[in-house]
This record gives C-alpha cells, structure tokens and sequence, in this order.
C-alpha cells in the first residue's frame, strides 16, 4: 500500500477533503461547511485519515499551513489546484469555469495543460453561489432546488443589477408588479450566467469547457450556459470536489516516481 | 510622545496628533516590509535613516534652504522640469500621495470614485499631515489626467498651486505648446525665487538631474543580474526617495551602493536563488509609502526586477543633451526630453508599448505585472494595449487593480501566487 496524499480546499463557504492513493479513484472524500471555526473542521477532516503529505489549497490555505505545523504541508493557489483537477478529471479541457461560494474563476489551459490566463471575480458576492443562496432565501425557495425552480418560468425577464442588494430589491418590485416567482428566478439565474460569459470571453474561452464548483449542481446555470454557448459542458460528478482533488494530485506530483 | 522635530511641525501648522499617529503606522508598515527582509545591501541603511526622518530632518533641511532664501517646489508629476527649478536655486519635492490617511477629508470635496492618488494629496493638505506641502512656496501642477486636472483646481483653494498644460499628442505643434508652457514655467520660477536663469546654471543643473537619472540607470543594470542582488521593494524605495532628498547627496549614496551592488554580482550573490521568477511591474505610479503590491508579489515567491512607471524607468530612461550652448539650446533640450515621456495620457502613446516590450525582454522578465490604481482610466483603458503587446511577444501579464486599503491584501495574493505559479 502506498503512502496516503490529502488534499484540502479551504474555501469561505464549504472545506472539501480528498485522499488519494496510488492511481486509483479517491480512498476518501468529504465536504463539510466552513463554519465560524475552520480550523476546528480542518482539524475534524484530517483527525478522520491518516495522509503522508497534505497540499492545502484555497483562501484559508495558508492558515491552516501554520496551524498544521505538524504535517507535511504545502500550498498551492485554487487557480492551479482547479486547473489540474479539471484536467485530471477531462484530459482534453481547454477552459475551466468555477462557481463557488464567494468566487468565480476562470482558467484557460494551454494544449499542455498549464495554465495560460486565469480571471477572478473575488471582491463581491455578484454572480457567485452565495448570491443564488440570497436570492433562493429571498423568494423562498430551498437552494438544491432553485435551479429547477427557475426552469419552471414561461418567459425571460431582464434582472439589470447584478449587486446583491440592488438584485434582491428589483426582484422585490418585480413580485410587487405581480411578476410570477419562476420567472424572477429565472431573471437572475439569466443575471449570473451573463457575467460568467463575460469573464468567459474575457479570457478567450476555448471549448471544451469544464464547469466546477458548487453552482455547477444547478441545473438552470448548467442548461443557460450550454444553451449561451451552444456546446455542451463537461461537468465532474462531484463538481465542487475539483479543487480538493487538484491539491491531492499536485501532492502526488510533487513524489518522484508516483506520476 | 514627542519628539525634537514637534516645534518644527507645529510652525508648520501640522495636526500634531493625527500626524504622530501617521508616523507610528508608517514607521511599523516599514518595519514589517522593510526591515523583515534579509542579507540586505549595506548601502540600504542610507535609505532607512532618509525613511526615517522623511518628516524630520529632510523638513529641517527645507526650513534652513528657505531661511537662506531660497525657494521650495512640490510636484505631482514627472513633468515638471526640475531642471529649471534647480537653475534658479529652488529646490524641488516630488509630493508623494501614496498613503490611503487624509481619504476621508478629500472625500469631502471629491467624488469617491477619484483615483488613490489623487485622493492622497488633497487629503494630506486637507488633514494637516504633510509637512512637505506645508513647505511649499509653489505646487506646480499638469493637465495630465481629468482626474488630477480638475482636482488642481481644489486643490487650489488650499495651497498656491500654478498648473503647467501638457500636450496629449506628439505632434509638431504639440511641441510647441509645450515649448511655450515650459518657457512660462521658467518665468515663473524666476518670478517665485526673484532669480534669472542663466545658461551656466541651467547647464549646471541638468547635469545634476542627468546624474541623478544616471546612477539609477546604473542601479537598474545592476539588479537585472541573475540572481538578483537586490529585492524590488528595496529598488523601488530607492526611486521614491530620489524625488525628495538633496540630489548630490542622494546619487553621491546610491553611487556607493551601487558599487556594493557590483560586488554581489561578481560575486554571484542574490537575495533569492537564481530560479525566483523574475516579474517586472508596470503602470501606475508608487509612491510612498504604497509597498502593498511590491510586497505581495516579493511574498508570493517572486522578485522584482523592474518598474516601468514614473517611479521607475518613465522617471530615467531619457537624459537631456546636455551639449547646448546658448539658454535657448539647454531649454530646447529640456523641452525634447520631457516630450518623450511615454504616459498613458498621451495618444495614441505606443512607444509605450515598445519600451514595455524591450524592457522586458532586456530584463528578461518571466511576466509582467500590470499595475493600476482602481479608477485611473488612462492606465486600466491602456493595460489591454499592454498585455496584447506582450502577448505578441509571449510574454504573460497579469492585470491588477487596487487602491491603498489593506482590504484586498488576500485575494491580490492568491492573483499573485496563481500568476507565479503560471509563469514558474
Ligand atoms: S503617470 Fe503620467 S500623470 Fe502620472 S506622474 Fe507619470 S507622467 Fe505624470
Ligand atoms: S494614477 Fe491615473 S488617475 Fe491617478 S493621477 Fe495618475 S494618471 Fe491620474
């Protein structure tokens, strides 16, 4: 048996956890929210496993780098950690796409794989997960199903704020104008999707795209992107594990003789 | 607490609480950027101590030079010629506006969305913080960006403020307005100090400039070595102080570093092993005490290599011929020097674009990083031409936006540390 790698995405939101052993698919995976307290949960993940070498990616990576002081820890960027998960999972990826929690990044992969361009939407919620979470809340709808939700409208409205806060009270009119629910829902998954495109192009998308992140579980981001796009998307069975996974592979990289 | 200087200050009309607290934090911001990093050059202790006393004994060297009579000059842009400035026995202070104290107070009388720059130098005039401005007998000003341009004008109701025009092309009659503003300029300067400029002296005083400019041409040959010998914090303090301390002094010292530079790397020593990325910024200006990015990409696993920006090599790169015979060939001089400054005010500037491009190359930079100040437009509308350039030449860029709040600190890193990543 060869020696365990882990791999941890600490993001705002959720921390997932990947361990891998030789070639195979993962020996262990888990998600788990971030919590107030995120090395308390780093702490309850890896208390779970026993790994030779940890690669922590993510915003909380160099925290926990310092706090894990008795571990073999390196860290590495999400930008790469995604690259190479993506590839990993979809040898002929050209263009990775992730919606988190608080982010969205884009990355282009050179032929080789590496990366070539990366954008980050980063200093506001506008047009990532924590932003469907609102706006689920806002019109009551519980978040796995919102997506779905969204799919049930009759006609497409245009949601013009892509703020938060500006988001939730032109929603608000437009139910006060009587507007139904679904089509709300839609307009703002519409709202999302054209400023993921953006980014998009802003790197010079290249197909095939892979989707990843947590959002990626929406099916109505899913069906507008690829209907947008007019190609369809590649998107890991276990979408928000990419980042995780993209560690655990650097760290296997990072052996001799175990690539 | 208080120090030998207060009596100094308070005659200057300081706000001594608010000032001493600005001290305290720049002097711990310093310690955390500065006074962490190791095997440092000797030389650099120079830098540390004009650091130090920046509102000390720099202000009382201005004190002394105007007792004799002579006349102090604060600038906001490399335009300025200060050449003409030192011909008539002035002396000129580049105001550094790099620091987020004072944004309340400008906030008062300018729209949020102004650059940080901008912001900074009317802020520190407004809150009382900058014993630099309080010195000044002029502050020349420029209509580079809309942004400083009418800012200029409110400044003006605080301070005795003479605004240069500066050309946006480089036509012939561009040339000449700008012939004619820099001719103004000097009767201005002799109106200021009650001093005619004379040839000797003009000459006199752009050789000093020259030298200036020189040593720091020279500085900038040295650290392009491989492995680099000295950080590009410590590079960029070199080039903000060169804007206020004494000219002959300060290229006297760096002339001394620099032959502690030469040293290093004949002998192959660097402060990072031979492999560190080598990433060259480009953009914006940083003035003291910005060191935020700087200090990001030097923590991220990178070295600085150089700066295309007006602190930088836009401030050094050209020397004025310093041959002329008569006034009015010196001052012709000055005149084609200044117009070859490629800022993004200018149109459609795409000598910019070369310089960056062989500058990169020459420094054999792995990557560029693109730096803007959020709200600056000629800059941000101007880093798409950039990384197409680069692009052309294969040379990867990353774009950056920030301002001076330590908000973003983490999310610039992970930008940064993915960037090197990139280009390892
Ligand atoms: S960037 Fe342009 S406006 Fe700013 S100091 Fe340089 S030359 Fe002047
Ligand atoms: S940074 Fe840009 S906006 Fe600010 S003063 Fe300079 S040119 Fe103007």
């Amino acid at each position: 048996m060869k020696e365990n790698i882990a791999g941890i995405d600490i993001g705002s939101r959720s921390i997932e956890l990947v361990v891998l052993n030789g070639c195979g698919p993962p020996v262990h995976q888990v998600k788990v929210p971030t919590t107030f307290d995120p090395l308390a949960q780093c702490r309850r993940l890896m208390g779970e496993v026993s790994a030779g070498r940890v690669v922590a990616t993510g915003y909380g990576r160099k925290l926990f780098a310092d706090f894990a002081e008795d571990m073999d820890v390196t860290t590495i960027t999400e930008i790469q950690a995604y690259a190479l998960g993506a590839r990993f999972l979809f040898p002929e990826a050209r263009t990775v796409l992730d919606i988190g929690g608080q982010d969205t990044k884009v990355i282009s992969l050179l032929t080789n794989g590496k990366v070539g361009k990366f954008e980050m939407n980063d200093r506001c919620a506008a047009g990532t997960g924590k932003f469907l979470e609102f706006m689920a809340t806002a019109l009551q709808v519980p978040l796995e199903s919102f997506g779905e939700y969204a799919l049930g409208s009759d006609k497409r409205i245009q949601i013009n704020s892509m703020c938060t806060v500006f988001a939730e009270s032109e929603a608000t009119s437009l139910m006060a104008r009587g507007e139904k629910a679904e089509n709300i829902a839609m307009g703002l998954h519409l709202a999302i999707v054209q400023r993921t495109l953006a980014m998009l192009r802003r790197v010079g998308m290249e197909s095939p795209l892979v989707f990843a992140g947590g959002v990626a579980h929406n099916v109505c981001v899913r069906k507008t992107i690829e209907e947008q796009l007019e190609e369809k998307l590649l998107i890991p069975e276990n979408p928000d594990m990419v980042g995780a996974l993209g560690a655990a592979l650097y760290g296997k990289g990072l052996q001799p003789g175990t690539q | 607490m208080s120090t030998p200087h207060d009596a100094m200050w308070e005659k200057l009309n300081l706000d001594l609480d608010a000032h001493a607290g600005l001290l305290q934090v720049l002097g711990k911001f310093y310690g955390d950027i500065y006074m962490s990093q190791t095997g440092r050059l000797k030389g650099m202790e120079y830098l540390d101590f004009v650091l130090s006393e920046v509102h000390g004994l720099r202000i009382k060297e201005l004190q002394d030079a105007k007792a004799q009579g002579k006349k102090v000059i604060g600038t906001f842009c490399v335009f300025v010629p200060e050449e003409i400035v030192l011909a008539a026995d002035g002396v000129q202070v580049g105001l550094c506006a790099g620091a987020e104290a004072g944004k309340d107070a400008a906030e008062k009388v300018l729209p949020r969305n102004t650059c940080a720059l901008i912001k900074s130098f009317v802020g520190f005039k407004l809150s009382r913080l900058c014993p630099f401005i309080e010195s000044c007998d002029l502050v020349v000003g420029e209509t580079t960006c809309d942004g400083k341009k009418k800012a200029y004008e409110i400044f003006a109701d605080y301070a005795p403020v003479y605004v240069m025009e500066i050309p946006q092309m480089k036509n012939a009659c561009d040339r000449e307005l700008w012939r004619a503003e820099v001719l103004r300029f000097k009767d201005k300067v002799e109106e200021v100090t009650g001093k005619s400029i004379m040839a000797p002296r003009l000459r006199e005083a752009i050789r000093l400039v020259n030298d200036r400019r020189k040593v720091l041409q020279r500085l900038n040959r040295l650290r392009a070595a491989s492995p680099v010998p000295i950080s590009g914090r410590d590079a960029l303090l070199i080039n903000q102080i060169s804007f206020y301390d004494d000219p002959v002094r300060f290229t006297e010292k760096i002339g001394h570093l620099c032959d502690e530079l030469e040293e290093q790397v004949n002998s192959g020593k660097g402060i990072v092993p031979k492999e560190t990325p080598r990433l060259m910024l480009s953009g914006c200006p940083m003035a003291v005490p910005n060191w935020k990015l700087p200090y990001v990409i030097e923590s991220s696993g990178a070295v600085i290599i150089g700066e295309e920006s007006c602190i930088g090599t836009r401030n050094i790169r050209d020397l004025v011929d310093e041959s002329g015979e008569s006034l009015d060939d010196l001052l012709n001089a000055i005149v084609d020097r200044y117009m070859r400054i490629d800022c993004a005010c200018f149109t459609p500037n795409m000598e910019r674009m070369d310089n960056i491009v062989s500058m990169a190359r020459d420094l054999k930079a792995d990557g560029v990083i693109h730096y803007g100040l959020s709200f600056c437009q000629p800059y941000a509308i101007e880093a798409f031409k950039v990384e197409k350039a680069l692009k052309a030449a294969d040379i990867p860029m990353l774009s950056i936006e920030t301002d001076y709040s330590m908000e973003d600190v983490e999310q610039l890193k992970t930008r940064v540390e993915a960037f090197v990543e990139m280009v390892r």
